[in-house]
């Protein structure tokens, strides 16, 4: 199926051929007839013999011959001799079918499953492994079998690291070798015994670079350094990345329904939230489990919140995430006079909180704040659409006002980690000609900025940025890759100072001086840095080159997101949109909703399709024949409860979307500027 | 360089001849390759009859022949085989379940029977065998799971811990293996991924770092490999490009080229298409760039679905409907 050339069938060729298919249907036919009826007979079993050599791929044969060993050791189980021929026999079949076809599924079980009737020694399977890794170093069948083997006879984990490095120095060009080396590192590093990431971790980065320069364009040892990179720069034990709100920060939260309007205050101001609630974000450096009113702990004295629901921002299935919301209460049934409170949130003060790869999150952290609610004043704020473009100020935001990192004075080993980064950079800056050469950099330059102490981070950001450029135009084919690095960089550098942060940030007038952040017509096509902008409550990503909005969903302030003029093709691209319960005025005109037959978010968002769990309503009762045909526009848009949409401009917009849309969002008002209910 | 294709700029998909070469495949039992096969014609049979279906030609097919020889194929274990006298495994009964599904006739199967066969060999860490001999493998995982979602069934395993053997073969390169430790393959990572976003499960995946290591796949012929330093084939247009639709990084490659390279391997002449271009056809090449043209939305080729390899039209028939009424 293979590696065939294409040829015209010449007529004695096609005679030979047939005549072998006869003989080889007529040996099928007798041995089924054998495997029907049973019969394990020498002639038989020799019978089968020969249609494996011819065809090593005939699975029913394989599992006759099982049976038939079965048979004969149930008659002779006593007999040790006779035992020993029969499964040496078996191993000569599968050694001769594998000379055949040295990748046979069939034939690799089979030999498995002969060991596993206690027999032949390890001499002997390790020197057939040999064979095969001399013949073909990069056969998945032969690696899998030797750690069959190898777990079966308990041979040393170190051994094993030995041999990868004897087949790396054999050859440099074998990602075979390197996967097991990385298999077997990461499991001896875990366990700390003699194997010290801070000794280890550089060794390798030295082992891997003859790899990578030898031979630019060949990729065995990419990955490899990419984890070496990763191993170099994420530290283990979950950590509090940041937090809304945050430790010394002061929040205003209305005590009624209406809104009071304070355009005095430099203070950020929350929208009054129907729900008498606000979220409190925890955002962690790794998806963690276990984040519990039991782990973290709430105190002040605003009243009804014991026993605070925590929810891991993911989706459905998922009890894990980087990203954790509760939500606190603070209206109260009394007259309503400024109160101040103070809330101490404490986290990991009791074990449970753990990462998905299962390490604790152990040093405890305590963080503090202060909400004041207001007076009560009512006033009707839906009269008008929420607009884009009127009724902004700009807000000269102060260091203390977006000071949203926690500080990590408490990071581990740091100084090992950013040696063996400058070095790597050293390295790779002198060599950066090549493809690899410019990713490389590119990534350990930013790896250098997230392990910095300091703010001193504003230098690489451009060299990063040059770089993505360069590789757009250098390796064409992965353009959209480097692009989307690049966008990663720039959000980087847009948030890496309060100085130019606040050069995107304004206050909406209308809305009770929410904060908006203005990042429109920055060429992004991916979101990133959302650490750093959870206070964010109006969000313009305008004429952009998004295509989802993937990494939205921890910025629970949010209420208002403009996405017009962007790539988005579908619904589903925005499930993530979905966890943000506070959201109301959302614009995704001018996109590609409804173009495109491929839907490369279809699996990312809830629905019957990834056997989701769901409920039933009317809508979908009545409307049957829409909801199906814009199933992902249904279940996206009814977990949201939006009092404006805009849609114009996209191939979906149309009278018969325009007559499922107010059904399945019974709390819009607003649809393309119209009103569509009072 | 045959003359046929350099009057085109991009090349052209010469539909009509692939349907025939398929109807042709399927009507040769008796020449030596086809004899040699023998015992996969029920993937050969999926692999024909979807790529009929996505060129819109299924109608070409005798539905009542097909599915008697089908039938003929099960076993009394509720599972089937690769043809008529074999033995039974999950391979053959995702195959036998898949072209049911085409058909719009899974109506005929004692479901509880063919489930139960299936939801019976998942093993106590998750894992699932293709057959009572116990090979363990991520191909039979996605093969489970597919199979028993397509019949509604998946509650009769344990999705949980089926997902869990499937994330405990993820590797530190982002892709995974065919069992724990075992090197990234595209075919598996296909397996994993499918199985992962057919329960929902994708936020297992380091998306970013699998993408990378999925679009590293395409080399300067614009085709795609199935692991590093390994020749470009045609059937890796599925395995990684479905892969890396599902995570939504499809993005990553250069689709245009991709096109071109499948497009280079058919066999313009006698319809069918190779693994790389100027190679022997085979119906499984021609499936998978087939499918893989209709990933990268080709015209005139139907809208695959990326994680059961059907067409979309089908899978929302059965997913998004419940038997004759709708699921709402």
């Amino acid at each position: 199926m293979h590696g065939r050339p294409r040829k015209a069938y010449k007529p004695e060729e096609e005679a030979a051929s047939a005549a072998k298919a006869v003989k080889l249907r007529s040996l099928q036919n007798q041995f089924m007839s054998n495997h029907h009826a049973k019969i394990y007979t020498k002639e038989a079993i020799d019978l089968s013999t020969k249609l494996l050599e011819i065809n090593p791929e005939a699975y029913t044969a394989w599992n006759y011959r099982k049976l038939a060993v079965e048979d004969a050791l149930s008659r002779e189980e006593s007999n040790q001799d006779l035992v020993k021929s029969v499964l040496d026999e078996e191993l000569k079949v599968v050694e001769s079918a594998l000379r055949q076809n040295f990748k046979s599924y069939g034939a690799w079980h089979h030999r498995k499953w002969v060991l596993s009737k206690g027999h032949s020694s390890v001499g002997n399977e390790l020197r057939l492994l040999d064979k095969f890794q001399t013949l073909d170093s990069r056969n998945f069948h032969a690696w899998n079998y030797r750690r069959f083997v190898v777990e079966l006879t308990n041979r040393s984990k170190e051994d094993e690291l030995k041999y990868t490095e004897d087949m790396i120095s054999k050859d440099f060009s074998n990602y075979s070798a390197w996967h097991n080396r990385s298999v077997l590192l990461s499991s001896l590093l875990a366990k700390a015994e003699g194997f010290m990431p801070n000794e280890k971790i550089p060794d390798e980065y030295q082992l891997v670079h003859d790899a990578i320069f030898t031979d630019e364009d060949d990729q065995s040892g990419w990955f490899y350094h990419l984890w070496l990179l990763d191993q170099t720069v994420n530290v283990e034990t979950p950590l509090l990345t940041s937090s809304w709100p945050s430790h010394g920060s002061c929040i205003n939260l209305s005590g009624g329904a209406g809104c009071l309007n304070d355009s005095s205050s430099s203070k950020l101001t929350t929208s009054c939230s129907e729900s008498g609630s606000f979220p409190l974000i925890l955002y962690f450096n790794q998806a963690v489990g276990g984040v519990s009113s039991s782990t973290v702990t709430v105190d002040s004295e605003l009243r009804g919140n014991e026993d605070l629901v925590w929810e891991p921002v993911s989706n459905k299935n998922s009890r894990v995430s980087s990203v954790w919301v509760a939500r606190l209460k603070y209206m109260s049934s009394e007259p309503c006079f400024p109160k101040e409170y103070t809330v101490k949130v404490r986290i990991g003060n009791s074990p449970g909180i753990v990462s998905s790869r299962g390490c604790n999150f152990s040093t405890p952290y305590e963080f503090v704040f202060t909400a004041h609610v207001h007076d009560t004043v009512r006033e009707d704020s839906q009269e008008v659409a929420v607009s884009w473009t009127d009724g902004f100020d700009i807000w000269d935001a102060q260091s203390k006002d977006l000071n949203f990192l926690v500080n990590l004075d408490q990071q581990m080993g740091l100084k090992w980690r950013q040696e063996a980064i400058e070095e790597e950079i050293e390295l790779f800056r002198a060599l950066s000609d090549s493809k690899i050469g410019k990713l490389t950099l590119a990534r350990l330059l930013m790896a250098k900025a997230m392990i910095s102490e300091n703010g001193v981070k504003g230098v690489h950001y451009e060299e990063i940025l040059e770089l993505y450029n360069d590789l757009m135009v250098l390796d064409s084919s992965h353009y959209h890759y480097y692009k989307d690095e690049h966008s990663v960089a720039l959000l980087h550098k847009v948030t890496s100072s309060t100085e130019s942060l606040s050069r995107h940030l304004f206050r909406y007038r209308d809305m009770n001086n929410s904060v908006c952040l203005r990042l429109n017509n920055l060429s992004l096509s991916r979101i990133a840095s959302v650490e750093k902008l959870l206070f964010v409550q109006m969000l313009d990503l305008s004429h952009n080159e998004l295509h989802s909005t993937e990494g939205l969903e921890a910025m629970q302030l949010l209420s208002c997101l403009n996405l017009s003029h962007n790539r988005i093709r579908s619904f589903s691209a925005l499930d993530s949109l979905r966890h943000l319960k506070q959201l109301r005025v959302l614009d995704v005109s001018h996109n590609n909703i409804g173009e495109h037959s491929v839907d490369t978010t279809r699996y990312l968002c809830s629905s019957p399709l990834s056997n989701s769990e769901w409920t039933e309503d009317e809508v979908g009762r009545q409307m049957t024949s829409l909801v199906t045909k814009y199933w992902d526009a249904y279940f996206v848009l009814r977990d949201l409860n939006l009092k404006q949409l805009d849609i114009a401009g996209n191939m979906i917009a149309g009278d018969e979307f325009y007559t499922l849309v107010p059904q399945v969002v019974p709390t819009l008002v607003w649809l393309n500027g119209h009103r569509v209910r009072s | 360089m045959s003359s046929s294709s350099s009057s085109f700029q991009m090349g052209q998909l010469v539909a009509d001849k692939h349907v025939r070469y398929v109807l042709m495949s399927e009507k040769k039992k008796e020449s030596f390759e086809s004899v040699v096969m023998d015992h996969l014609r029920m993937n050969g049979a999926y692999w024909g009859l979807t790529t009929l279906d996505l060129l819109d030609k299924l109608g070409s097919v005798s539905v009542d022949e097909v599915i008697s020889w089908l039938m003929t194929c099960q076993h009394e274990s509720g599972g089937f085989a690769g043809n008529t006298g074999h033995d039974p495994h999950v391979l053959y009964t995702l195959s036998a379940v898949q072209i049911l599904a085409l058909f719009d006739k899974l109506d005929i199967l004692d479901v509880g029977k063919v489930s139960s066969y299936v939801a019976g060999l998942q093993n106590e860490d998750g894992s699932f065998s293709g057959d009572i001999w116990g090979e363990v493998d991520t191909r039979f995982s996605y093969i489970a799971i597919c199979c028993l979602s397509i019949l509604k069934c998946l509650d009769k395993i344990n999705v949980e811990k089926a997902v869990d053997y499937i994330v405990s073969c993820k590797n530190l390169d982002g892709g995974f293996g065919c069992t724990p430790g075992a090197e990234s393959h595209a075919g598996q990572i296909f397996c994993c991924v499918g199985a992962l976003a057919i329960t929902g499960s994708l936020h297992h995946v380091d998306k970013d770092l699998l993408g990378w290591w999925l679009c590293e796949r395409q080399v300067k012929s614009g085709g795609l490999n199935g692991r590093p330093e390994k020749l470009p084939d045609v059937c890796y247009s599925w395995w990684v490009l479905s892969s890396l639709i599902m995570i939504d990084r499809v993005h990553w490659i250069d689709k245009a080229k991709l096109v071109k390279f499948i497009l280079d391997c058919q066999d313009l002449e006698n319809g069918g298409i190779s693994d790389r271009p100027d190679d022997a056809v085979d119906i499984f090449h021609t499936y998978f760039g087939v499918a893989g043209l209709s990933l990268l939305e080709y015209p005139g080729v139907k809208a695959i679905d990326p994680a059961y390899a059907l067409p979309v039209d089908v899978i929302n028939r059965i997913l998004l409907t419940k038997g004759t009424q709708m699921v709402f």
